[in-house]
C-alpha cells in the first residue's frame, strides 16, 4: 500500500511514543519493581465479622517500626475510622467488606484500592509527611456512600507502640 | 430515498430522546455536585439520575443511534435494501421493550446500581432483563446488517467493500466479541441471582466479565463516529478522504486490540494476578495507534478541502473549512477534543499513574472527553446532515444548530478540566456531595465542582439546542427534497490493494486468539480457585 511521505513519519513518530510509554512502564516494572497492585486472598464475606483478624480492626505496630493496618469498609464506615500510623515506615493496609464493594483512597497519596467482598486487599506504602490525611470511599455503595470516610494521622512513633485501639 | 428510512428514523428519535432525557439529569448533578440547593435534591434522586444517566447516555443513546446510522450507511453505500426488514423491526421492537424495563427499574428506584451494575448491589431483575432484551435487539441489528452484506457480496463477486460498510462491519465484530462477556455474566450470573434462584455471585468473576464487555464498549462507540469521520465529514467539508487503504487497517486494528485489554479497568482490584494485569496493559498500549493514524488522515482529508478551494499556504487551508457547518464544526471540535481525551486515557492505562486517580472525578472528566464528546458531538453533527435527508425536511432553527457544537465544546472543556484538577486532588468520582465530616482537604474541592457545574449547564443549553433542533425539524421542517447522501471520495481509489484487510473472517479469528491469551487462563485460575460467593444488597 502506498502512503504518504509525511504520513509514514507520523505513524513511525506514534510507534515511538508508544515504544517510549511501554519502555517507560517496562522500566519501573521490572527494573524498578514497580508491579501493578495486586493480592489474591480470599475470605468468606460472611465470616468477616467473626474473623480473628477482621473482627479486630486496628493498627499494629512491629518491633521493627513497620505497622499493619486492618481496616473493614462495610456501609457506610471503615472500621476504625482514625487510624494512626508511623512516618517513614512500611505500613501494609489489609482491607475486606462484609456487604458490597467499596474503595478505599488515601486523599493526596497513591494509597487507592478497591475492596471487594470475598477477597482481602492489601497493600504497602511509606508516608513521608507527617500530618492528616482524608480516607474515602471511591467506589459507589449506596445511598450513604459519600459519607464514608475516615482519618489517617501519620506521626512520628516509637516501634512496638501504640496505634491499636 | 432511502428503503429503511423509516427503521432509521425509529432507531434515531428513540437515540434522541434518551439523550434529552439524559442530559436533564446531567444538569441537576452538575449543580448538586457543587452544592447548590435544588428542589428534589436527595441522596435517593443523585444516585438514581447517576443511573439513569449512565444508561440512557453510554447505552440507549449510542446504540440506537449506531444502529439507525448503520442501516443508512449500509444501505447507501451497498447501493441495496437491507433484507430481513421483519428482523430489523422486531430487533428494533425487542430492544425497545428492554429499555423501557431497564427504563421502569431505574426511574422506580429500585435499579440505583450505576451502569456499571457492580454486583453484590443488586437491582430488580427487570434490570438486567430488559438490558438482556437490549443486547438482544442489538444482536438481532447485526444480523441484519451482516446478512445484506454477504449478499451484496455475492451480487457483487470481486468487488471491493465500501469503506463506510467495513467501518460497520468492524464495529458489528467489536460488538459481538464484547457482549460475549456481558451476556454471560447477566444471563448466567445476575439475573437467576436477582429472581432469587441462586443464592450468590462471585463479584470478582463479574467484574472481569464486565470489563472484557466494558472496553471494547468504547470502540463500539468509536467505530461508528471514525465512520463518520472518514467517510462522511471530508465529503462535508468539501474533500477527499486522505487514504483509504489506512481506514481499513485503523478498522482492522481495533477488531484485534480492543477487547484483550479489560484489566485496565482492574488495576486496583484483589483477586486478579498482576501478570494478568501487565499483559493488558502492554496490548492497551498499541490501541493508542489507529487514532494517531486516523488524526492525520482525516485532518489531511480536511487539508485537501480547503487546497480544492484554493487555499496555498501552511495553514490558509484551516480557513477554507466550513466551520459554520454544525456537521463539520462538530466533527472538527469533537476530534481536538479526543486528542486530549486519548492522552488522559494513556496515563489511565499507566498502572502506576492511575493509583493516583483511580475512581476520582478525573475519570468522568476523561470519558467525557472522549465518549461524551468524540462520539455524542459526532454522532449531534451527523444528525443535523442526515435528519433532514431521511425526513424530506429542511433543517429548521438552523442558527441554534450552528452554535450548538462551539457550546457544547466550551462545556465540555470547562467540565473535563474541572474534573481532572479535582480528580487529581483526590475527590471521588460519583458522589453526592462531600462535607466528609468538615474535612477541610475536601473543602478545596469546591471551586473545581463550580467550574464543572458552570460547563454543566452550557452542555444543557447545548444539548437542549440539538434537542429543540431535532424535533423542530422532525414536526414543521418545511418539506423539501433535499440533496442525497454522499461519502467521500478517496484521493485514490484502493484498487486491489491490501485486499487482505477485507478479509474479515480472517480478523476475527486473531481478534479470538488474542482474546483467549487474554483471558482464558486467569478465567481457568479464578474458577478452580476457592472463592466465596456474595449475597445481593439493595443499599438505595
Amino acid at each position: 500500500m502506498n502512503v504518504d511521505f509525511y504520513e509514514k513519519i507520523w505513524m513511525w513518530a506514534a510507534l515511538g511514543i508508544i515504544v517510549v510509554f511501554l519502555a517507560s512502564i517496562g522500566f519501573t516494572t521490572f527494573g524498578m519493581a514497580v508491579q501493578p497492585p495486586s493480592h489474591v486472598e480470599m475470605i468468606d464475606p460472611e465470616t468477616v465479622r467473626t474473623d480473628p483478624e477482621f473482627s479486630q480492626p486496628g493498627v499494629t505496630v512491629h518491633e521493627d517500626g513497620s505497622a499493619t493496618v486492618v481496616v473493614q469498609a462495610m456501609l457506610f464506615a471503615f472500621l476504625p475510622n482514625e487510624i494512626h500510623v508511623p512516618r517513614g515506615q512500611p505500613v501494609t493496609f489489609r482491607l475486606t467488606s462484609p456487604d458490597v464493594i467499596h474503595g478505599f483512597q488515601i486523599v493526596g497519596t497513591n494509597g487507592n484500592t478497591m475492596v471487594v467482598p470475598g477477597y482481602v486487599s492489601q497493600f504497602t506504602t511509606t508516608f513521608s509527611r507527617a500530618g492528616e490525611y482524608l480516607i474515602v470511599c471511591n467506589e459507589y455503595c449506596g445511598l450513604g456512600h459519600h459519607n464514608m470516610s475516615a482519618k489517617l494521622i501519620v506521626e512520628d512513633m516509637a516501634s512496638g507502640t501504640g496505634g491499636a485501639r | 430515498m432511502i428503503e429503511s428510512r423509516r427503521l432509521a428514523l425509529a432507531n434515531i428519535w428513540v437515540a434522541i430522546s434518551a439523550f434529552g432525557v439524559a442530559a436533564a439529569m446531567a444538569l441537576m448533578q452538575a449543580l448538586s455536585r457543587a452544592d447548590l440547593d435544588l428542589p428534589w435534591r436527595s441522596e435517593r434522586m443523585y444516585y438514581l439520575s447517576v443511573t439513569a444517566h449512565g444508561v440512557l447516555m453510554a447505552i440507549v443513546f449510542t446504540t440506537f443511534f449506531i444502529m439507525g446510522l448503520g442501516y443508512v450507511v449500509t444501505e447507501k453505500s451497498l447501493r441495496r435494501p437491507i433484507t430481513m426488514k421483519k428482523i430489523a423491526w422486531g430487533s428494533f421492537w425487542v430492544a425497545m421493550i428492554g429499555t423501557l424495563m431497564v427504563a421502569w427499574a431505574i426511574l422506580w428506584g429500585k435499579a440505583s446500581v450505576l451502569y456499571t451494575f457492580y454486583p453484590p448491589l443488586k437491582a430488580h431483575p427487570l434490570f438486567y432483563i430488559g438490558a438482556a432484551l437490549l443486547v438482544i435487539g442489538s444482536w438481532g441489528w447485526c444480523w441484519v446488517i451482516v446478512d445484506t452484506y454477504l449478499r451484496w457480496k455475492r451480487e457483487n463477486a470481486g468487488a471491493r467493500t465500501p469503506l463506510p460498510v467495513h467501518g460497520y462491519l468492524a464495529t458489528i465484530i467489536v460488538w459481538i466479541l464484547a457482549t460475549i462477556g456481558v451476556a454471560a455474566e447477566v444471563l448466567l450470573m445476575l439475573i437467576p441471582w436477582s429472581m432469587g434462584i441462586t443464592e450468590k455471585v462471585d463479584p470478582i468473576m463479574a467484574r472481569i466479565l464486565f470489563w472484557w464487555f466494558g472496553h471494547p464498549l468504547v470502540y463500539f462507540w468509536l467505530l461508528p463516529a471514525y465512520v463518520v469521520w472518514y467517510t462522511m465529514a471530508p465529503k462535508v467539508a468539501g474533500g477527499k478522504l486522505f487514504s483509504d487503504p489506512l481506514a481499513r487497517l485503523v478498522f482492522v486494528l481495533f477488531i484485534l486490540l480492543s477487547t484483550p485489554v479489560g484489566f485496565h479497568h482492574q488495576f486496583m482490584d484483589p483477586g486478579v494476578e498482576a501478570g494478568w494485569k501487565l499483559f493488558h496493559t502492554f496490548n492497551t498500549m498499541w490501541i493508542l495507534f489507529p487514532s494517531f493514524i486516523t488524526a492525520f488522515t482525516v485532518i489531511a482529508s480536511f487539508e485537501v478541502a480547503g487546497r480544492l478551494k484554493g487555499a496555498t499556504g501552511w495553514f490558509d487551508w484551516l480557513e477554507e473549512l466550513p466551520w459554520g457547518n454544525p456537521t463539520f464544526s462538530s466533527v472538527a471540535l469533537a476530534m481536538i477534543m479526543f486528542a486530549v481525551g486519548g492522552f488522559g486515557g494513556a496515563i489511565n492505562a499507566s498502572f502506576g499513574m492511575n493509583a493516583m486517580i483511580h475512581n476520582t472525578a478525573w475519570v468522568q472528566g476523561h470519558f467525557h472527553m472522549t465518549v461524551g464528546t468524540a462520539v455524542a458531538l459526532t454522532f449531534m453533527g451527523i444528525s443535523y446532515y442526515l435528519l433532514p435527508k431521511l425526513l424530506g425536511r429542511e433543517l429548521e432553527l438552523s442558527l441554534l444548530a450552528r452554535i450548538q457544537p462551539y457550546l457544547w465544546f466550551a462545556g465540555m472543556l470547562l467540565f473535563a478540566v474541572a474534573n481532572h484538577l479535582t480528580g487529581l486532588a483526590g475527590m471521588p468520582r460519583r458522589i453526592y456531595q462531600f462535607e466528609y465530616a468538615g474535612s477541610q482537604i475536601a473543602d478545596q474541592w469546591i471551586s473545581g465542582t463550580g467550574i464543572s457545574a458552570l460547563g454543566g449547564v452550557l452542555l444543557f443549553v447545548s444539548a437542549a439546542c440539538f434537542v429543540a433542533v431535532m424535533f423542530a425539524t422532525g414536526l414543521a421542517g418545511k418539506k423539501q427534497e433535499q440533496p442525497a447522501i454522499e461519502f467521500a471520495e478517496p484521493l485514490e481509489e484502493p484498487g486491489d490493494k491490501v485486499r487482505i484487510l477485507d478479509r474479515m473472517g480472517l480478523w476475527v479469528a486473531l481478534a479470538a486468539v488474542l482474546i483467549v491469551a487474554a483471558y482464558a487462563v486467569p478465567i481457568i485460575q479464578h474458577l478452580s480457585a476457592e472463592t466465596f460467593g456474595s449475597r445481593g444488597f439493595s443499599p438505595f
